[in-house]
């Protein structure tokens, strides 16, 4: 039997209120399903459940408030008739999923790569692991064959060719359907408050903990406008791409010339190998939160447009999967229209640097000895000074500006 | 065996150098006390104070090329061998400048180019290596002998027992060369030894075997001198057993339970280097003003090997893992 | 491609020694009974009579004071090939072993060379019993400063000895008396070997097999075994067991991604003990199962045969395990 616990989604979650059960007793769970929706300090989260199973009988009440790592509910796994139960604690302890939390949230989780399946780690072999983490494959999801069920390189393959044959929008899936709203009434504050004072506490943490250093550069947006222009000649009004999308493409491919940059500082620096761009949604009610873009690097600019497009509405709507909040490697703030010509960000902590954009707008500039008239944008950086110093920031503004004066290269 | 007694002549200037070789041991081993309680030097330190006239009389009587072997208390060899003051004081300061390096400190003096192999430390071990290094001559058809230091403790080793028979059914040029000075660290020969007369057992295994009193530089020279000139002549192995007497303790941390203080008195009165400079004067082949001369010479000698030694540098961290195997060029 | 030979591994460590003698007038062989009665493994029959006792030293039974007149002679610009007639014996010379071969060169800030050669005779699988049956090869790699060989196959017995007189360090040898009467293939123009560098025996790729001494036939045959199974194995052959040379080692795990580490000694600190480390260090993130051993029981070895096979690692042994460890 599993026992199915109330997840760590944070180091600064203490605990959760459990606002509906999405599975009753005796439904069949499957890899992946929503078992309940949690409300949180940071707002309302879909706990998922990692193993196939049956729910045996829930433990908790809609309505109550508990600790972490509290029992919510007994799962019987399914193959198995009912054997031990895994008293284990360590509940929900991800070791290597260090929490880069966005400013703001809510979460849940998606594949912390080393945590645990049916409340126990999972036995993985170093090299699975490794083919794993660059492949991006949520071990979590893969059945094991190797010694004591751990996941040997054979399981991994075999789930990469499943991979394959798989429809390939697996990052942003369950869309708008999930757009009913929640009972939130029963959490004590209200979610717009909640929102506010997470954002709050990171904020301060990050001014208090962080020496910041800030770059800016103004940048010339001519080639990136026409190309825009010329790009959504051929697109319907759904598929039209904005500035924003080629930003953070261009961010991406930046932050991966400049690694540096795209990474945490936990007892030092600490690189991350995915490039996952989080960029701050401010919110109608007030407050802000910070979805990401998980591998933009990797992704075309209209995949990272069709992103956006569903992201922003299911933010609006706190409805966004922990993965889309907790994963974010670097964040982009992107002040918009009228707002303001330059905006300096404040870095969200365990993060190492944030870049702001400007509103896009026509001034006069001195192009070889002439005077013309250019779309531009100031773009800055804030930087942590105990990761990196000005020449790293230089070097990732310069490669920044070298990638939207040529677009196509995006 | 036999007692070699002395009768003989020197110069002039034969007596001052042997005088200088002795108090510049002497001089030497008792800076070398200071600065150890200065903890400039470390680890073990052996003296060989009251012994001088053994490593100088036995070492007065060998060629340049012939091979000395010694044990943990060497300072006195080396010096008498030649070996430059600084670069004893700096390897015992664990210094680059030190005649290993530094790598060694004071048990392990070596200097190849003065054929001098150590600084052996493991009582008795090296007596082996005396004789390989003597069958090497052998076969090479050199004619030098190796000379091998050891002390009584030594005997009551395997290792002490297996070279002597090598060395004989070999016939091999090695010298071993028993310092006697009565302790074991600070056991006594008598409860380590079930012959204390060590020279019965040099002839068990057909070896020449000679006894000396290691006080008296003068027999010491003498006697030495007729060893290595019947291994030459043979080609044969010696046993030269030396009484002489450690003044000081075993080493610096040493209570000396085990013996009197009056044996001490006793032996200090046959202190070899008085003995010499009596004998000396009552030559005339030395004035007082010239001791007294030599003694400020001596002093300045090994002031100035321990400032060469604080000088000195110390090996980079980096290169820690040298002399581990032989550097090859390339790799 | 040149002829190749058959011959025994005896024929091939004597011929060894007989063309170091030839090649280098520095040379000479002493031991115990190496001369007049031949060998106690009849390695050297024959050599007294052709180069003269002072080519062939009959030594008494002083493993201390020959082993480090050998040492001695070194120092002092021979080329000694010191035979302990087994390494059951080596230990009443590890004195002359470790604080004098192994020290000399390092003591004496890189002074004084010490190219001394010292075979021994070594193993297991004859009913020789407890105090005659010993594995002793980590004993040795433990100690910087010297060098230590183990003579896996017939190439080795015929090259190592030659390579090990041109090191200027020590080398140690360990030879496998069981392994004396084992013919084998070599060129006909066999000679010295590379003694810095493991060897892989057999490429393969879906386990690696690493082992040195009596474990390499013993793996090659598993292989064989295997490979009508469809199981594909790499032998690796450690052969220099300091320095050990990891880097093959490590390829090859990180090639197959599993290793099975092989050898007759006590499993606790052990040759393998020491690999199975490296590879943890080094190739942790190559590795898709853990490290697994086969290594000689804990016990001393027994005199009756059914008792003395079941102490170290057979080639059944290694074909189940590998087994095991492919086809849970």
């Amino acid at each position: 039997m599993i026992s199915f616990k109330m997840p760590s989604l944070g180091a600064d979650m203490e605990d959760g209120t459990l606002v509906e059960w999405r599975k009753q007793p005796g439904d069949l769970l499957k890899r992946g399903d929503i078992i309940a929706d949690v409300d949180t300090q940071k707002g309302l989260i879909e706990i998922e459940f990692f193993g196939d199973g049956v729910l045996e009988k829930q433990l908790v009440e809609e309505g109550h408030k508990v600790p972490v790592g509290t029992v919510l509910a007994l799962i019987r796994p399914t193959g198995d008739a009912g054997e031990l139960e895994m008293p284990e604690a360590a509940p929900k302890a991800k070791q290597e999923a260090v929490p880069t939390e966005p400013p703001t949230q809510e979460k849940k989780i998606t594949s912390p790569p080393v945590a645990e399946e049916k409340g126990k780690r999972i036995k993985i072999s170093p090299l699975a692991r490794k083919i794993a983490e660059m492949q991006q494959v949520d071990i979590s999801q893969v059945i094991g064959t190797g010694p004591e069920g751990a996941i040997v390189k054979a399981d991994i393959e075999k789930c990469l060719v499943e991979m394959k044959m798989a429809p390939e929008k697996e990052v942003v899936d369950k869309p708008a359907e999930v757009h009913q709203q929640e009972p939130l009434q029963q959490s004590a504050i209200p979610e717009s408050e909640a929102i506010r004072r997470a954002v709050a506490a990171a904020m301060s943490r990050s001014n208090q903990d962080i020496p910041h250093y800030y770059l800016e550069k103004r940048m010339d947006m001519s080639k990136a406008m026409a190309w825009l222009k010329e790009a959504n000649k051929e697109r319907t009004v759904q598929q039209r791409l904005l500035p924003v999308a080629l930003f953070i493409k261009a961010v991406a491919k930046a932050l991966d010339d400049v690694p540096d940059l795209n990474a945490v500082w936990e007892n030092g620096l600490q690189r991350k190998n995915e490039i996952n761009i989080g960029f701050v949604v401010s919110l109608r009610t007030g407050g802000i939160m910070v979805p990401a873009i998980l591998n933009a690097d990797t992704l075309s600019i209209d995949a990272i447009m069709a992103c956006l497009n569903d992201i922003i509405p299911r933010a609006r709507a706190f409805k966004l999967r922990s993965s889309e909040l907790s994963q974010s490697t670097f964040t982009i703030t992107s002040i918009g229209e009228g707002g303001g010509d330059k905006v300096f960000g404040v870095i969200y902590p365990p993060q190492v640097g944030i870049v702001g954009f400007g509103e896009i707008r026509e001034e006069a500039v001195v192009h070889e000895g002439m005077i013309g008239i250019k779309p531009i944008v100031d773009v800055t950086l804030a930087a942590d000074h105990r990761a990196t110093d000005g020449l790293v920031g230089g070097k990732f503004m310069a490669a920044l500006n070298k990638y939207l004066q040529n677009p196509a290269s995006l | 065996m036999k007692k070699t007694k002395t009768s003989k002549r020197i110069s002039k200037a034969e007596g001052k150098r042997l005088l200088h070789q002795m108090q510049l041991i002497r001089r030497f081993e008792e800076k070398s006390a200071e600065v150890y309680t200065e903890t400039k030097i470390r680890g073990f330190l052996h003296l060989y104070v009251g012994e001088e006239a053994v490593a100088v009389g036995v070492i007065q009587a060998l060629d340049e090329d012939d091979y000395i072997l010694s044990t943990y208390r060497e300072h006195g060899h080396a010096l008498a061998r030649g070996m430059d003051p600084g670069a004893i004081m700096a390897e015992m300061y664990g210094k680059v400048e030190g005649c290993a390096m530094g790598r060694g400190g004071s048990m392990h003096l070596f200097d190849k180019n003065i054929h001098f192999y150590g600084g052996n430390a493991i009582v008795g071990g090296h007596l082996p290596l005396a004789v390989g290094m003597a069958l090497a001559s052998k076969k090479q058809g050199k004619k030098n002998v190796t000379c091998c230091f050891f002390g009584e403790g030594a005997a009551a080793e395997g290792e002490f027992h297996e070279s002597m028979n090598l060395a004989a059914l070999w016939d091999v040029p090695v010298l071993f060369l028993c310092e006697n000075n009565l302790y074991a660290m600070g056991t006594a020969l008598k409860y380590t030894h079930s012959e204390q007369q060590l020279e019965k057992k040099g002839p068990t295994y057909g070896i020449e075997t000679a006894t000396v009193n290691g006080m008296d530089l003068l027999e010491v020279m003498a006697a030495t001198q007729k060893a290595v000139d019947y291994i030459r002549k043979t080609g044969k192995p010696y046993f030269l057993v030396c009484y002489t007497y450690r003044f000081r303790a075993h080493s610096m941390f040493d209570a000396e339970l085990y013996r009197d203080k009056s044996e001490v008195e006793e032996w200090k009165k046959q202190d070899p280097i008085l003995q010499f400079k009596k004998f000396l004067l009552e030559e005339q082949l030395i004035t007082d003003k010239e001791i007294a001369a030599m003694e400020v010479a001596v002093e300045k000698q090994v002031q100035e090997a321990v400032d060469f030694a604080e000088k000195g540098s110390w090996e980079p961290v980096e290169d820690l893992c040298r002399y581990v195997y032989t550097e090859t060029q390339g790799s | 491609m040149s002829k190749t030979i058959t011959l025994t591994y005896r024929e091939a460590l004597k011929t060894a020694i007989r063309e170091a003698l030839q090649k280098d007038e520095r040379v000479f062989l002493m031991g115990e009974d190496v001369g007049h009665y031949g060998g106690a493994f009849a390695v050297s029959k024959g050599l007294l009579k052709e180069f003269g006792p002072e080519r062939i030293m009959d030594v008494p039974l002083s493993e201390s004071g020959f082993t480090g007149a050998g040492i001695g002679a070194a120092l002092a610009g021979m080329r000694p090939i010191v035979e302990i007639m087994t390494v059951n014996f080596s230990l009443l010379a590890m004195d002359q072993i470790f604080n004098n071969a192994a020290t000399l060169l390092h003591m004496s800030g890189g002074q004084l060379n010490v190219p001394v050669v010292i075979r021994m005779g070594c193993g297991i699988g004859r009913q020789l019993a407890a105090q005659h049956s010993h594995s002793w090869e980590p004993f040795y790699a433990h100690v910087p400063g010297i060098n230590v060989l183990a003579v896996g196959t017939h190439e080795d017995a015929r090259g190592m000895l030659l390579s090990a007189l041109e090191s200027p360090d020590p080398v140690i040898i360990f030879e496998y008396t069981s392994m004396l009467n084992l013919e084998g293939d070599i060129p006909e123009n066999a000679g010295a070997v590379d003694i810095r560098k493991a060897k892989i025996r057999r490429e393969g790729k879906d386990l690696s097999l690493i082992t040195y001494g009596t474990g390499v036939y013993k793996s090659l045959e598993a292989a064989e075994i295997l490979e009508r199974e469809g199981i594909d194995v790499e032998v690796v052959d450690l052969r220099v067991l300091r320095p050990l040379d990891e880097e093959t080692f490590l390829a090859s795990v990180a090639k197959t991604h599993r290793a099975l580490l092989v050898e007759d000694a006590w499993r606790s600190v052990s040759i393998s003990s020491e690999v199975s480390a490296r590879i943890m260090e080094k190739a942790f993130f190559e590795l898709d199962l853990p490290v697994e051993r086969l290594c000689g029981v804990e016990v001393p070895i027994p005199y009756p045969k059914h008792l003395e096979d079941a102490s170290v690692p057979q080639v059944q042994d290694i074909v189940d395990r590998v087994r095991k460890i492919l086809r849970p």
